[in-house]
């Protein structure tokens, strides 16, 4: 139901306190990324380090979490390792319903432990687990152990971070219950900061409905819409992976750090390959049926004898670009094998993969050596990668210590700028032209789902600055609407800005039906602010020279326009910088 | 008479909607655990999903164990409801060989009824509502 406040649990890992808040604000910001970002703006110290114990790190929810199919997600906020500044992440699982059932609409964690701990919370529980023993675990030990230690199976959420995080890597995430992610901008690397190795929250409460059968109805409704129709079955089919061999099709995937858009090594690696020769089962975030998470296995012989180890791997369009293709590797299992040692380090696969590209060519330049890294590396070698995931992950060297603050950061030392696939941050898998470039070098988060660019670049639009300015604005404001409710964006078409007013209004939310659109504007404003308030200037952000060599389905990339459409963004995200009016 | 079986749980997906669908529906509030059937992880998510559901036995333990009546043996297996009569004592919880009996915070039971609720929501036809032999 929609509440007058915002109920926010505040804990503070330096004095062991907590406390209960009631926030206003929920008709202004919604929750979720409106949450987040006004939050964010409350709590941190823009002056101050990135890991300064005072940051916060943000977990918020949204006033439709949990009551509708697909707002399943959680929007995770904090100051970024990677650039200093305002960062949203976001993931699913089991995180949002836990904390929807844990009775709060945002966690936010202060100060650090002076060991290291596993915060554990619930409807009725706020406790601090030693978790010394933890320290230096994997990822997946880590959630092994806990699930072992922690009561509440299957009813709870364990966030945790893996020895990248511990090392507060600019490329670490946060690990949500095995196969979801908080994957970019370095959160992880806020955890470990905080000496923080996992959050564990039992959604062990529950909550009211609206009386009468309104509720119910609109419910059903919309779970049909999502289950007895062909909307959601590309998710739920080959998933997201059936992009891989359209891209390569279009000359828009990355191959080998970007030296190539399209490979006939695609057979090995496309949606239908994955499925076919891996695909174990499917499964859900909580409070989801579509099931978008493929579960790959793959088995491994490490004895002559007939014995095998097996590995079970969540895979996506972004993890199979990012550890297959822009690796050169084209083997289905190896590329799952490669992606289950980036999980285990607890590492970003998109930012993880593109740097190990980064390096490889690096190493083939002779703009580092081998003596820097430790290790050659080559595209399609699975092995080598295999043991760079944890020289990456675990910081061994200073080669590797550099790395893991950025691709662009490693760059600045070593040289190799031009070639470094880095938008914001390391790129997404979508070689496809002008806009997406712009808007992740330019967007909020620096990532493929702050708009839909890549679809709008493979759209017959004209190369009109004006029209694709217009599209980035206003299909950002769509989209926060969405992430501030927490759909997610899977759930786009279904959750039309109408049915979003029937589901508000329905559980009493008619002033905040009646506002959605003042509400999209004032929270994408916020959130630029929210970045703003750390020094970003968009004006300041370059498009690396690989970007304009690329070559896709409609040719090489067109400078003027690449150039204009920059300018261009980054005078609008300026003045929504700027204070209200 | 008919009973819930989780009989296909194989193709689980762990979506939660059936214990969702119990809570919403049956009875009306938002929860994991308020709901006569739950999803768990069998060992983490990497191994699938089992049901914790009422197995119809008969006789049944948790009536046996309830001292007001407020759970009571049903024809053909499993137990009818009558919230009014509980004290929260959790006998019945703590009878349930299998427990399928949930308790929310202030000791409240939830336990299937076998009404098939939540069996439409189920994505992969997990669950199916049966006519009992014999």
């Amino acid at each position: 139901m929609i509440t007058e406040n915002f109920r926010v649990l505040e804990v503070n890992l330096s004095t062991g306190r907590s406390a209960i808040r009631n926030v206003p604000g929920v008709e202004t910001v919604l929750g979720g990324s409106g949450l987040a970002a006004k939050l964010h703006m409350e709590y941190s110290r823009p002056g101050l380090a990135w890991d300064d114990p005072s940051q916060p790190l943000v977990f918020a929810i949204g006033p439709l979490t949990g009551f509708f199919p697909l707002m399943s997600k959680t929007v995770c906020a904090f100051t970024s390792p990677l650039h200093g500044q305002y960062a949203e992440s976001h993931a699913g699982a089991r995180s949002a319903l836990a904390l929807r059932f844990a009775g709060i609409d945002a966690l936010v964690i202060i100060g650090r432990s002076e060991r290291p701990t596993v915060l554990h919370l619930g409807a009725n529980v706020i406790e601090f687990m030693e978790a010394g023993y933890l320290w230096g675990k994997d990822a997946l030990t880590t959630g092994k152990l806990l699930r072992r230690i922690l009561k509440g199976s299957g009813h709870r959420t364990i966030m945790r971070i893996g020895p990248a995080g511990e090392n507060k890597s600019a490329m670490a995430c946060i690990n949500v219950d095995t196969y979801r992610h908080f994957g970019r901008l370095g959160g992880g690397g806020v955890m470990g900061a905080k000496n923080l190795k996992a959050v564990a929250v039992e959604g062990n409460g529950s909550c009211d409905l609206p009386p009468g059968k309104e509720y119910s109805a609109l419910f059903a409704d919309i779970f049909r819409k999502l289950t007895d129709t062909d909307m959601m079955r590309k998710y739920h089919n080959l998933g997201t992976a059936s992009n891989l061999e359209a891209l390569n099709e279009l000359k828009a995937l990355p191959w080998r750090n970007l030296q190539a858009t399209s490979d006939p090594g695609i057979g090995g690696i496309t949606g239908e390959r994955f499925a076919d020769d891996t695909l174990l089962r499917n499964a859900a975030c909580s409070g989801c049926p579509v099931g978008c998470i493929h579960i790959g296995f793959v088995r491994e012989k490490f004895h002559k004898d007939n014995q095998y180890l097996y590995r079970q791997v969540g895979y996506d369009y972004e993890p199979i670009f990012a550890t297959g293709s822009m690796l050169g590797l084209t083997h289905a299992p190896e590329v799952l094998t490669v992606m289950d040692e980036v999980e285990k380090a607890g590492l970003d696969v998109m930012s993880g993969g593109v740097a190990l590209a980064w390096a490889t060519e690096a190493l083939e330049k002779g703009v580092v050596t081998q003596e820097q890294t430790g290790i050659d590396l080559r595209f399609g070698d699975a092995q080598g990668y295999m043991r760079a995931v944890h020289m990456l992950g675990g910081a061994v060297n200073d080669f590797w210590r550099t790395l893991a603050g950025g691709t662009m950061a490693a760059a600045a030392r070593y040289g190799g700028g031009d070639f470094a696939c880095v938008l914001g941050q390391e790129m997404a898998g979508y070689a496809t032209g002008e806009v997406f470039y712009v808007a992740q070098g330019l967007g909020l988060r620096h990532s493929h789902l702050d708009t839909g660019a890549y679809t709008y670049d493979q759209s017959k639009a004209p190369k009109d600055v004006d029209k694709a300015l217009t599209f980035l604005l206003e299909d950002e404001r769509e989209r926060v609407i969405l992430t501030s409710m927490v759909a997610c964006l899977f759930a786009r078409k279904v959750y039309d800005p109408e049915t979003l007013r029937q589901c508000l209004t329905v559980l009493g939310g008619q002033a905040l039906a009646d506002g959605l659109d003042e509400a999209a504007a004032r929270i994408q404003k916020l959130r630029w602010q929210a970045r703003a308030s750390g020094g970003y200037d968009p004006m300041n952000v370059r498009i690396p020279k690989r970007f304009l060599e690329v070559e896709t389905w409609k040719g090489r990339t067109d400078p003027q326009y690449l150039e204009e459409l920059r300018l261009a963004y980054a005078g609008a995200i300026r003045e929504m910088c700027g204070p209200e009016n | 008479m008919k009973h819930l079986i989780a009989s296909r749980m194989e193709r689980c997906i762990g979506c939660h909607s059936c214990s969702l669908a119990c809570a919403r529906l049956v009875h009306k509030c938002l929860s994991w655990e308020n709901a006569g059937i739950r999803i768990l992880s069998s060992g983490g998510l990497s191994t699938g999903f089992t049901a914790k559901l009422c197995l119809v036995c008969d006789p049944a333990p948790c009536a046996a164990a309830c001292p007001t009546g407020s759970l009571k043996q049903r024809k053909g297996g499993g137990v009818t409801q009558n919230k009014k009569l509980c004290i929260q004592c959790g006998k019945c919880a703590a009878a349930c060989p299998v427990d399928a009996i949930a308790q929310d915070r202030q000791g409240n039971p939830y336990v299937c009824i076998h009404c098939g609720s939540c069996v439409e929501f189920c994505p992969h036809d997990c669950l199916e509502l049966r006519e009992a032999e014999g």
